[in-house]
């Protein structure tokens, strides 16, 4: 048990927990911003490993890091922009044409890595992004170690739950879009086009939960495999609800299911004799009880899967 | 431009949607295969080829089409009362987790027709609770079973690789992850001779007759249709709505599990974590190309069994990665999605 305790208090925990987090953030950030207008979109998984793998071929191919990124969200953007097409103007079912686009944007990853990257016995790497220290925060004790010395994405990822908040809450536009999912009559007699706020919420939604999945390639491992993703996109779908579709609460569910994900690592190697598929069982376990525990509260946006067709109620 | 509802829809059309929906994803990979240096035709030759060209191959295809029959009926059942079954992955694994252990031992000494309709009880039993957990979530909490079903398919894959790692794993494997084999005695016998094929695909066949009796014939065919169509005035009509969605998901749940036992008694004889080539999700797509009816149930799994087994040979023959399967099947179940819509929706200008 002082064990348990011990692992709780190193900083380099709670730095595993900000860099376990950083995928989850930017994907529940994504799903949010396109449940907020409106459209689930469990395209999720799939643009995730999209994501995952053009990210890291630009790189591969002798990109840069940061253009990697912006390639994954181009990418991620794409497989958004059809997810819309088929589930905006056409009003088709938002839960099958999702899962299309998640068997879709991975075949599609799977495909052209295979096709592109010559793989020996083992995947082959890159150099991948190196921890930033903060100048000056970074030497505060603790905090310096656990919170100040991250990829850079982490940062971003962090920055954009601020201007996520900020754009949803803030904004005329973030207003828009909030109204679009909940009552998209209403934007239209604003003068406003539904569909148009629509495309463009899970367009961007979609390239910043590509951006999720190629942190996984970039700055957590450095090269890909099929399967990586294991699961993170359908656990961020979960910690959206979780969260009551508030970024904040957002970056709060992912933190908790990463430190949880971070400590089970590390009880893994302390507790004997529980065989470890137990641990790894544990965050799709958690994410369903978190599921059950807010279920009956939450909020859902009102026009959350509900095709907006003009002059029909 | 606005959308409108048919006022009638023709049956020709909804007949000719999965085709047109085949036809449009074959032609938009064409693309891709050409990416690979490879000629489209030369490349759905081989396909075909790797297919159908042999008796071998057609054994093959058939074999890899028995599962999917009944995943796609598992999956097909569920939507049609709304119930989105996206676990069928993990229910085929948990079906041929139950069949593995009852056919190892416990039935073991059974008269044959009654050890096998243990086993199959049992694999339908494995899959049904697996489904059970998410539909009474969702029943009881209102919690989405799209997602509670997905996240399940891990947990279920982690549990097939504890059991065959422990308490079911085969000691004469030499270290290998698989579980204890089935009696040989109790496995599916040959459909032709010198060929994996086995009579599961003739079982699977019946099954998607007798569900095609039941959702035409039945009272409960009627209340899941009417479960589906409109939950709110079918409960205001005297459907009871929660007792129609639990049995709709002992079936499809049962369906998945049934698939893993013909599985691990007909061509595997055991269960590996990595035995499913995805046969739960590919019977997602099946069921949406079939418009959820059982006898296109069939057809579509032959097709999809078609392009995954002539993939593989394709794959060997010409170099272009055999992942061009699953872009065809992503591509196929979009295009069907917007087939389906103007079989049943007009474009007004």
């Amino acid at each position: 048990m002082m064990e348990a305790f011990d692992i709780l208090t190193t900083a380099s925990l709670w730095a595993a927990v900000l860099r376990i987090a950083t995928p989850l953030i930017l994907g529940v950030l994504g799903a949010l911003i396109c449940e907020r207008a409106g459209v689930l979109n469990l395209g999720i998984e799939g643009i995730m490993t999209l994501g995952a793998m053009v990210g890291w071929l630009t790189v591969f191919w002798g990109g840069d890091l940061w253009l990697g990124m912006a390639v994954a969200v181009l990418a991620g953007m794409m497989m958004g922009w059809l997810h819309a097409m088929l589930t905006v103007p056409l009003g088709l079912s938002q839960h099958v044409s999702g899962l299309g686009i998640t068997l879709l944007a991975s075949a599609l990853a799977y495909y052209l890595y295979r096709l592109w990257v010559e793989v020996g016995d083992l995947p082959p790497t890159i150099v991948p992004f190196q921890p930033l220290a903060v100048p000056g925060l970074s030497s505060i004790p603790f905090l310096g170690e656990a919170v100040f010395t991250q990829m850079p994405p982490t940062y971003v990822a962090l920055i954009l739950v601020v201007l996520v908040a900020w754009f949803l809450n803030r904004t005329p536009a973030g207003l828009a879009l909030r109204m679009t999912g909940e009552n998209p009559h209403a934007v239209e007699a604003q003068g406003l086009n539904p569909h148009r706020i629509r495309i463009w919420a899970v367009m961007v939604g979609s390239g910043l939960m590509a951006l999720g999945g190629a942190f996984l390639t970039t700055a957590a491992f450095n090269s890909f495999f099929p399967t990586m993703v294991q699961g993170r996109g359908w656990i961020c779908i979960a910690l959206v609800v979780f969260a009551s579709w508030r970024p904040g609460k957002a970056l709060i569910g992912a933190l908790l299911f990463a430190l949880f994900d971070a400590f089970q690592l590390r009880l893994q190697t302390v507790v004997e004799g529980v065989p470890y598929q137990l641990f790894l069982m544990a965050p799709y376990v958690l994410s369903i009880v978190a599921l059950v525990l807010v279920a009956r509260r939450a909020r859902v946006p009102e026009a959350l899967m509900q095709p907006y067709r003009r002059g029909e109620r | 431009m606005r959308i409108e509802r048919r006022e009638e829809v023709s049956v020709a059309a909804l007949i000719l949607a999965p085709f047109g929906a085949v036809l449009g994803a074959l032609v938009l990979c064409a693309g891709l295969i050409a990416m690979a240096g490879v000629s489209p035709w030369v490349a759905y030759g081989e396909m075909l080829r790797g297919s159908f060209g042999s008796r071998l191959a057609v054994t093959e295809t058939l074999t890899r089409a028995s599962p999917l029959i009944l995943t796609g009926l598992a999956a097909a059942v569920a939507f049609r009362a709304r119930l989105w079954n996206i676990g069928g992955e993990g229910q085929f694994y948990m079906g041929a987790l139950a069949a593995a252990a009852l056919g190892h031992s416990v039935v073991v000494g059974l008269p044959l027709p009654a050890a096998w309709a243990v086993i199959a009880l049992g694999a339908m039993a494995a899959g049904a609770v697996l489904l059970l957990i998410p539909a009474l979530l969702r029943l009881r909490f209102g919690v989405d079973e799209v997602v509670t079903t997905l996240l399940l398919n891990f947990v279920a894959l982690l549990f097939v690789g504890l059991m065959v790692e422990g308490v079911l794993k085969d000691p004469m494997a030499f270290g290998w992850p698989q579980s204890v084999p089935v009696a040989s005695g109790l496995r599916l016998p040959d459909l032709v001779p010198r060929s994996r094929l086995h009579v599961g695909l003739v079982l699977a066949v019946i099954v998607a007759g007798i569900i095609w009796l039941v959702q035409a014939r039945t009272v409960f065919g009627a209340q899941t249709r009417a479960a589906g169509l409109n939950p709110g005035a079918a409960a205001f009509a005297g459907v009871p709505i929660t007792a129609t969605l639990a049995k709709v998901a002992i079936l499809s749940g049962g369906l998945a599990g049934l698939a893993g036992a013909i599985e691990v008694l007909g061509p595997v004889g055991y269960v590996t974590t990595t035995m499913s080539p995805g046969f739960g999700y590919a019977g997602i797509v099946v069921a949406m190309l079939a418009a959820l009816h059982p006898a296109g149930v069939v057809a579509a799994s032959v097709f999809v069994a078609t392009v995954f087994v002539g993939a593989d040979a394709m794959s060997r023959a010409t170099g272009v990665p055999s992942f061009i399967a699953d872009v065809i099947m992503a591509v196929a179940l979009l295009a069907m999605l917007v087939a389906l819509l103007f079989a049943t929706y007009r474009v007004r200008t």
